[in-house]
């Protein structure tokens, strides 16, 4: 059985019909918040149950206790907060109770139900999930253009924000379908924004041979410079998996979220994601959503001792490299050679190799994969 | 606990497990709250709230096809 969402109920609040239709009327004439894309992808992502059991922005006493326990109010391990920003002068008016239409590119989005309006502290916010206030932090950074006020309350999704990756965004409530119609009961999730390499490969099929199935799930949307592009990312799976992996047991979808670059604890939000869309187990990087030298090996692992009870099963697998005396991708596990032998995959070389449109080594990277990457004129994120 | 309470019969061996989960695992003060428990979580997991219609279902497969998934 696929896993049951978090909090044991897949969140649904798309308005559909008449009631969406009065719904668009009545926001005509309600406050309006204009969201960006980041904020409107939370927003249909809530909506959809991809935060279950989120049913809306974070109120002051559910964000308090993310940030300091890393748990929402009612104990349920949740480690970042999805808040609504917004400027103060612009909720001056709004009293709790109030109900706001939420637009995206001027069209109108979501309603949300006001139950909370409150200050945040910023330095408080970067030390606890990020740990660093240093404003050379990605995650910090982007704290620095978020209005003074949060907004927290229950919405309703009245219209999808654009998706240029449509054909490849699945909602959890169709992951868990296709998962069943497969006949999937065990299913591991891989997180990623990077293009695939041997490592990668090595990782996602170790999982795959003790489960059932594998849902390879690239987060798309803003990312910092210097990252792979989404459709990049997107094409060079498509490539990967279209060359070495059994269609039968793969799923290829894309997840629109902000990377926050926080590592161990959005390493345990990426799990708790994954969960609601149906997978039972999820691959943790050794450092995962990590960045620059902020978290400190293993981390991501170490943080899922504090939540036995999340519901899906975290799988840390190690670093694998290629082994010449092995023939293969292996890891200190289960190579018995010295470092002579083994050939370790340096995400910052292939980079280089990749932007100045150099073949990388096989024992880095499938040929298929560095082909497609290359035909873009720059594959990096500006 | 809350709510109007009934008395219900159950199978011996079963109350001796469900005690002996009680003692070794703890984080339950009574049987009651126990079996509370069991019951709540089982009938949200699979109750009518968290299905969809069959013709939902219908939708979502059939957008499941169109995009070759299935």
């Amino acid at each position: 059985m696929v896993s049951q969402p978090h909090g044991g109920r897949l969140v649904r609040r798309v308005a559909h019909g008449r009631r969406r239709e009065r719904l668009l009327e009545e926001a005509q004439g309600m406050p309006q918040l204009e969201l960006d894309d980041t904020r409107a992808a939370d927003v249909a992502n809530i909506a959809h149950g991809a935060y279950s059991p989120l049913e809306g922005f974070l109120t002051e006493e559910d964000y308090e206790s993310v940030l300091l326990h890393m748990r929402l109010s009612n104990d349920l391990p949740w480690p970042i907060p999805i808040v609504l920003d917004t400027p103060s002068e612009a909720a001056r008016d709004w009293g709790v109770g109030d109900e706001i239409a939420l637009t995206h590119r001027g069209r109108m989005l979501a309603v949300m139900s006001v139950e909370d309006i409150y200050a945040w502290d910023r330095a408080e916010y970067a030390e606890r999930v990020y740990r660093t206030t240093d404003p050379g932090h990605p995650g910090v950074a982007k704290l620095g253009e978020m209005g003074g006020l949060l907004v927290g309350g229950r919405l309703e999704l009245l219209e999808e924000p654009p998706e240029p990756f449509q054909a490849l965004r699945l909602w959890p409530i169709e992951t868990r379908v296709l998962f069943r119609e497969r006949g999937w009961r065990t299913i591991v999730a891989f997180q990623t924004r990077n293009v695939p390499h041997l490592g990668h490969e090595y990782v996602q099929k170790a999982a795959l041979t003790f489960t059932d199935g594998l849902l390879i799930h690239p987060l798309v949307g803003w990312k910092k410079p210097g990252d792979f592009r989404d459709e990049v990312i997107i094409r060079a799976y498509e490539e990967l998996i279209r060359h070495y992996y059994p269609p039968n047991s793969v799923v290829l979808s894309v997840l629109r979220m902000q990377m926050r670059y926080a590592g161990p604890r959005e390493a345990v939000f990426h799990a708790i994601v994954r969960k609601n869309y149906g997978a039972t187990h999820f691959i943790v990087g050794r450092d995962h959503a990590g960045v620059g030298s902020y978290y400190g090996p293993y981390e991501a692992w170490d943080i899922f001792r504090e939540f036995p009870d999340l519901g899906i099963t975290p799988l840390f697998i190690r670093e694998s490299f290629y082994c010449t005396k092995c023939g293969g991708m292996v890891n200190e596990k289960i190579c018995p050679h010295g470092d002579e032998h083994r050939i370790r995959i340096s995400g910052t070389k292939l980079r280089s190799l990749l932007a100045n449109k150099q073949m990388p080594p096989e024992t880095m990277m499938r040929r298929e994969v560095a082909q497609v990457v290359m035909e873009f004129d720059n594959p990096f994120t500006e | 606990m809350s709510g109007e309470r009934v008395q219900v019969t159950i199978r011996k061996d079963l109350v001796e497990k469900a005690r002996k989960f009680i003692e070794e695992q703890g984080g339950f003060d009574s049987l009651e709250e126990f079996l509370d428990f069991v019951l709540e979580t089982v009938l949200e997991e699979e109750g009518p709230g968290s299905e969809m219609s069959e013709e939902d279902e219908e939708k979502v497969k059939e957008r499941l096809r169109a995009l070759g998934y299935m």
